[in-house]
């Protein structure tokens, strides 16, 4: 039955993968394209650890570490928050590099993108997406595809890869599960001072 | 002592759905002593234990997300084109996911044809009941529910919280005087279960029960009678019926997709405002070709989610509107009718926070990324939010249609919702959005954010209730026009839908139909 309802639910995703209920119930919410076929599940622990504040340790395996780096370079343009270090945008990207092992449209849709981006860059600036210096300049090339499928797969998996990471969630001011810690009752619910 | 039913005992009130209306009714009719009666309820049943804090880990555990369709110019047509509806599929329905505002009607919003007049597209009829006569249900709901605040239950509002103080203040300094905080949330011990702790993610399901929900209320008391038996993950597809056009027994799936007909005596349908109107129309038959108790037509139709939109302020200090109780407070001074305003009804302010990951999901400026999106998200802990719950009109062509192809895993037609703004209702959303930024302004804020409608928490009206048979499906007890012993239990019977939030009205009307249940059986009229 779970298998059906999967169908029912995928029937407009041009690439269908093995998706989770979870993953599918996110798809329906944030419907960032009719393409869209996957969530991003799991983050990883590797793009955590990186020591240094902007650096990170993401290693891309299945997708090319050019893609990777140009990806993550996206996904900050898209969602840029200055006081967010890469790793967490790396991180965001990382469960593409588990995903595309299994799901070959996927692969094609994310090297395609990147391939066009870096083609779009070098015309317009004679370099790679990536190595444009300038954020305005890179958004300029994101705005030519913005209403790609590529481009609102992209955005669409970052609203859950990139804001519900708990480890993200302190640089917010969000302060996630409470109720282990008996709520704001007596911790600060209603300690405003400025009204 | 659980009770079990046998498949083929004709004496079964079979209750569909176990939310607010389905979940009260069981238990309302059990403590009246009817002694055989059967839940059937499509999702699965979860208790405390499974509650987390966690917006899409509960999201994903509690939503419906069996395939819909939407259609219409509201805008989960273009942002969530599957999901015309935020409700539950569980045990308890959406009382597990509803924030708790627990407002009464407005005694002339009872009768908004009376009042408001003939509105051009608007399909308006009055309630074939009156304030007056809801009046003693309220007060039985509120007192079930523990409504904090009101005079039923004892209980006092609930503490202010930072986005309450805010709210406050902001309605103040613009004249406001009407700011309430009613909600079916314990602000102390009440009813066995506990005060408020300020946790937050109400929507994700009360993880401490300080919320009211027939999960942990209605349900368990009426099984505790020992007349009532609940089949979780049972999928109704068909009501039958025999051939004098009363009804006799539900086709459902269970969990496995297996097919049972479970018999009955009486049919009460509480599957919320897209699943009834379906229920029925996927019941039709050579004697009602049409669906089952549609000879009026409007199954399915006059469908309402409410004049809705919401936005976020951004203010120069933090307010952390994540700590404390989703809903902070209801600005409630545009609840009247007051046509020199340049519409009819009116509208409430829902004060309400939402954690970090749904304010991204919901935030959509108007291409959803970039720094016109992340420097609102910067200032999370500096927003607060609104919903906007205004009286939307009723029009025929907004509802619930059966899709001419797609099927869903059980074989039958996927539902279509479709909805869009009568001219009323965009003025109203404009209006409440002016008024919502007067108040903001008013505290120094800098920036208010518009958010599109996302899918509906209240969805109304597909089955409605009306005094003559043919411009409603149910009488003013909720009982079919056309069938004698098929009920409908939910909001799909509203025939307006006011400027409350519906769950209050929803339990007050089951605790009626129970009386009247009851007092039809006893005369064998049913």
């Amino acid at each position: 039955m779970d298998q059906l309802k999967e169908k029912a639910l995928s029937s407009d995703a041009a690439s269908l993968s093995v998706t989770s209920k979870e993953q599918l119930g996110r798809r329906a919410f944030l419907k960032g394209s009719g393409l869209a076929a996957v969530g991003v599940a799991v983050l990883p622990a590797v793009g955590l650890m990186a020591p240094a504040e902007q650096a990170y340790a993401q290693k891309f395996e299945r997708l090319s570490e050019s893609v990777g780096k140009t990806l993550v370079k996206m996904a900050r343009d898209i969602f840029p928050h200055d006081k967010v270090p890469d790793k967490f945008y790396a991180a965001a990207i990382a469960s593409y590099d588990q995903k595309v092992a299994q799901d070959a449209q996927l692969k094609s849709m994310l090297d395609s993108g990147v391939a066009q981006l870096n083609a779009e860059a070098i015309r317009r600036y004679g370099k790679a997406y990536a190595d444009v210096p300038g954020e305005g300049e890179r958004v300029v090339l994101l705005y030519e595809i913005e209403q790609s499928a590529f481009f609102q797969k992209v955005r669409g998996d970052l609203i859950f890869g990139l804001y519900n990471n708990k480890e993200v969630w302190p640089l917010f001011g969000y302060e996630g599960s409470s109720w282990e810690k008996g709520g704001y009752l007596e911790r600060g619910f209603n300690d405003i001072d400025w009204l | 002592m659980a009770a079990t039913f046998d498949l083929n005992d004709s004496e079964v009130v079979v209750i569909v759905g176990s939310g607010a209306g389905g979940g009260t009714l069981a238990n309302e009719l059990a403590q009246k002593g009817v002694n055989k009666i059967v839940i059937l309820e499509a999702g699965k049943q979860f208790t405390l234990e499974d509650i987390e804090n966690d917006e899409w880990a509960m999201f994903s555990k509690l939503s419906w997300l069996d395939k819909r369709v939407t259609a219409g110019t509201w805008s989960p047509h273009r942002t969530a084109p599957n999901l015309p509806a935020w409700i539950c599929k569980t045990v308890g329905g959406s009382t597990v996911h509803w924030t708790g505002v627990s407002l009464r009607f407005q005694p002339h919003e009872f009768k908004p044809l009376t009042t408001y007049g003939r509105v051009l597209d608007a399909n308006l009829i009055d309630w074939p009941l009156s304030y007056e006569d809801m009046v003693p249900y309220y007060e039985l709901a509120e007192k079930k529910m523990g409504v904090s605040g009101a005079p039923a239950s004892g209980m006092p509002e609930l503490p202010k919280s930072n986005n309450t103080l805010v709210a406050e203040a902001g309605a103040r300094k613009i004249g406001y005087k009407n700011v309430v905080h009613r909600m079916a949330i314990n602000s102390r011990p009440y009813d066995g279960r506990p005060g408020c702790q300020q946790i937050g993610f109400c929507v994700q399901g009360c993880k401490i029960g300080a919320k009211w929900s027939t999960l942990y209320t209605e349900i368990p008391r009426a099984i505790a009678t020992g007349r009532v038996e609940l089949r979780p993950e049972a999928m109704v597809l068909q009501i039958q019926h025999d051939k004098s056009g009363k009804v006799n027994g539900v086709l459902y799936a269970d969990k496995n997709g297996t097919k049972h007909l479970q018999k009955a005596r009486i049919v009460c349908v509480a599957g919320n405002s897209i699943e009834s109107p379906r229920l029925l129309l996927n019941s039709a038959s050579s004697k009602f070709t049409d669906g089952l108790a549609n000879s009026s037509g409007q199954v399915g139709r006059n469908y309402m989610a409410h004049a809705t939109a919401a936005a976020f302020a951004i203010h120069q200090k933090p307010v952390k509107m994540h700590r404390g109780t989703a809903v902070a407070a209801i600005v409630m001074d545009e609840q009247k009718h007051d046509p020199s305003r340049g519409f009819v009804a009116g509208y409430n302010l829902i004060v309400l926070s939402q954690g970090l990951p749904f304010a991204a999901a919901f935030l959509r400026t108007p291409n959803g990324w970039g720094r016109e999106m992340t420097s609102v998200l910067d200032k999370y802990d500096h927003m607060s939010g609104v919903w906007i719950c205004g009286e939307q009109m009723p029009m025929e062509q907004n509802g619930v249609t059966l899709h001419p192809t797609e099927k869903d895993q059980h074989g039958l037609p996927v539902p279509i919702v479709a909805n869009s703004d009568h001219a009323n209702d965009a003025l109203i959303v404009k209006h409440a959005l002016g008024q919502w930024r007067k108040m903001n302004d008013a505290l120094g804020s800098n920036r208010i954010v518009e958010v599109p409608v996302w899918p509906a928490a209240h969805n109304l009206g597909t089955n409605r209730m009306s005094a003559k048979a043919s411009d409603g499906v149910v009488n003013k007890w909720g009982q079919a026009h056309d069938v004698k012993n098929l009920f409908i239990s939910d909001g799909s019977q509203f025939a307006s839908s006011a400027v409350a939030n519906p769950t209050l009205t929803i339990v007050a009307l089951a605790i009626r139909q129970a009386e009247y249940i009851v007092d039809q059986m006893k005369r064998k009229q049913l």
